[in-house]
């Protein structure tokens, strides 16, 4: 009998082209490459000062979103960049596409989006595959079984090569949150307990397994926002075996496999096998956990809203504070916020609208508050104006935005200002992440939308109880 | 191709602070650049330049002459959060050309590595030790992969086995991967139908 194998092992294992020893570490092969206009241009000039074309462009996809602008291009046809040198990136990969044959979700495609919300909802990603991008969000994918995780931009020239990279195998870790999850709980919740649990560097050198009944309870987007954080505790990847919400969000999607169900077979082998070991294993009880907001300037100093800021336990705990302009022993809910931000790869697909929506019907964005609503994606606009979303936004007053990262990492012109205080669905809260000297609470799109509505920090679940008066 | 790193001697820049993250190091904002170059005039930006672009006479990195500091001790965590390599290109750029810190973040460290920027793990006894002694010069010897600092006793350190010879030797990593091809191809071979174009 062959020894209980875990859902990471079972893929890693599908993918050695030659096995590590110990002075060499193994070549891994890649089933999928996604490609942006950040980390990707000195990748292609690498390869073409050494003679050298991109091995599988079938393998490749491109889109445009860091830095990209989100408002529309002007009746000139231009569009409103940053500076000439966002323009330039983003020429520079449409011509390093158009010149190794690299598809590209480009300005004119129907499928442009953040990277990763783009690849699964065309269906590119896959369970078992191996996913990888020159962006630390790769995790996301890992939400389907694949394993997917962020590399450099040396290893992305490797990529495009040789369609492999140099890997050592990283330590398994898994985490698992049973119970049921509270109503107005989502899976951007779930990951910020995770991570405060775990803390800010806890799952390095670990690819993290999220089981338990509250990760089955969540739906695709759910496990891709839980999976999208994982590098938020340091870990290489997050994985999720799949199952049958799996395999029906996937079905009917543009590239999954033409003989869908002789795939679905192998898909249903992936998971861990009962007896598997992990190096490291950690427990939540998912029944317990409140929506969360972040009080300092790493993603695991997250606390339930409304709960009191914990005392410092060291000198960067109390220079957070101090950068946050909160106090130690006191709730965040008081301070007047300046900035609404719901989108990103995180939380910018249609369940996060939807969750937005839902708080914002018949209600108004606070007068003190800019709100902006970034789709993270073409297919996530098209489905949220088809549902009228959009009018929900601009009516409560929020602005409507092109897809794009936006103010998630904020070098396209949406940035937060100086000192101002944000709540965001992004994924970082690092010192002027949003902008310089912005300030940030990470949180769900349901917590987003209440504080936007009440000017400060709110719990989403006291507007879900009492409707608004249509 | 990153230089070869065999031997450094440096007085130390200690930045203390825990989860020094990639956004400290190089903000976001300065990413949409093409190339690899020039990108130290905007390490640590936002420590070192007030909103107007003046700079922070409180910030140790505008009062240090980076050619004599070369190593860079880190509180822990070092370099947390996104892939993007600009960070060890922002370092190198600077002047720096080694980390050393109780922990640092995964893929930053297979960044730095690919550039010969030396990233350096200790435990908190030497961290302290050489937090103690700033002025005092300090020896990165990859080769006997040990830190010598006067007369104190030699700390052993890890480096990854090939990341090590790839940079005693300025061994070409993509190089060294292209040799696979064969192996990569059967590899193809054998998955096909599901790998086949
Ligand atoms: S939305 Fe934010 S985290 Fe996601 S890929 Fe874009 S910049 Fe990175």
């Amino acid at each position: 009998m062959n020894p209980p194998r875990t859902l990471f092992d079972k893929v890693w294992d599908r993918h050695i082209v030659t096995a590590e020893t110990a002075d060499t570490p193994g070549v891994i092969y890649v089933d999928l490459h996604l490609v942006h206009e950040v980390t990707s241009p000195q990748a292609f000039a690498e390869i073409e000062v050494r003679g050298l074309t991109v091995r599988r462009p079938d393998r490749t996809f491109a889109t445009l979103d860091h830095s990209t602008p989100t408002l529309p291009a002007g009746p000139d046809g231009e569009r409103p960049y940053f500076t000439p040198a966002a323009r330039t990136q983003v020429q520079t990969l449409e011509a390093n596409c158009a010149r190794h044959g690299i598809e590209l979700a480009g300005w004119d495609s129907d499928q442009r989006g953040v990277v990763h919300v783009m690849g699964p909802e065309q269906g590119l990603t896959q369970p078992g595959m191996t996913v990888v991008c020159g962006d630390s969000h790769t995790a996301t994918h890992g939400a389907f079984g694949a394993l997917a995780f962020g590399i450099g931009t040396s290893e992305v020239g490797h990529v495009l090569a040789t369609q492999c990279l140099l890997q050592r195998k990283a330590k398994a870790m898994r985490v698992t949150v049973d119970g049921a999850l509270q109503p107005g709980v989502s899976g951007k919740d779930v990951a910020l307990a995770v991570i405060a649990a775990i803390g800010f560097g806890g799952g390095t050198g670990h690819v993290i397994e999220y089981a338990g009944e509250a990760v089955r309870s969540l739906d695709m987007e759910g496990r891709m926002t839980l999976c999208n954080m994982s590098i938020e505790a340091g870990a290489r990847a997050g994985m999720i075996a799949p199952d049958q919400t799996t395999i029906d969000w996937l079905r009917g999607r543009r590239h999954v496999p033409a003989d869908f169900d002789a795939a679905v077979a192998d898909w249903l082998t992936l998971a861990t096998d009962p007896g598997a070991v992990f190096d490291k294993e950690v427990t939540l009880d998912g029944a317990a956990i409140r929506p969360m907001a972040t009080w300092g300037t790493t993603p695991d100093a997250g606390a339930s809203v409304g709960a009191p800021v914990p005392q410092p336990r060291d000198e960067s705990d109390q220079k957070a504070i101090d950068y946050m302009g909160f106090t130690a022993g006191q709730a965040t809910t008081g301070h007047p916020v300046n900035v609404v931000f719901i989108g990103s790869c995180t939380n910018g697909r249609l369940p996060d609208l939807r969750a937005a929506a839902d708080i914002l019907r018949g209600r108004k964005v606070s007068p003190g508050v800019r709100m902006l609503v970034v789709p993270g994606s073409e297919a996530v606009r098209r489905d949220a104006e088809a549902e009228g979303l959009h009018h929900v936004f601009t009516a409560a007053g929020a602005e409507w935005r092109i897809p794009g990262c936006s103010m998630c990492i904020a070098m396209n012109g949406d940035f937060v200002g100086p000192g101002q205080l944000a709540v965001s669905t992004s994924n970082r809260n690092f010192e002027g992440r949003q902008g310089k000297g912005a300030r940030t609470i990470l949180a769900s799109p349901a917590t987003a939308a209440a504080t936007a509505v009440a000017g400060v920090l709110t719990d989403p679940r006291a507007y879900l109880e009492a409707p608004a008066h249509a | 191709m990153p230089e070869p790193f065999k031997i450094l001697t440096s007085r130390t820049l200690t930045l203390s602070q825990a989860n020094i993250d990639t956004d400290q190091i190089i903000p976001a904002r300065f990413l949409t650049t093409t190339t690899r170059q020039g990108l130290g005039a905007h390490a640590f930006h936002d420590w070192r330049y007030e909103t107007d672009g003046s700079p922070r006479p409180e910030s140790v990195l505008n009062r240090i002459d980076p050619t004599e500091r070369r190593i860079l001790l880190a509180g822990p965590n070092f370099a947390c959060g996104s892939s993007r390599e600009h960070a060890p290109w922002a370092l190198l750029d600077y002047g720096f050309r080694a980390v050393i810190s109780t922990s640092i973040a995964d893929i930053f460290t297979s960044n730095a590595l690919k550039n010969g920027f030396l990233p350096i793990v200790v435990d908190q006894g030497t961290w302290d030790d050489l937090a103690a002694h700033p002025d005092q010069p300090v020896t990165i010897d990859l080769d006997a992969a040990e830190i010598r600092r006067g007369n104190a006793p030699a700390v052993p350190f890890a480096v990854e086995s090939f990341a090590r010879q790839c940079l005693l030797d300025g061994v070409d990593t993509l190089g060294w991967l292209q040799s696979k091809l064969p192996a990569i191809e059967s590899y193809e071979r054998a998955r096909a139908p599901e790998t086949a174009q």
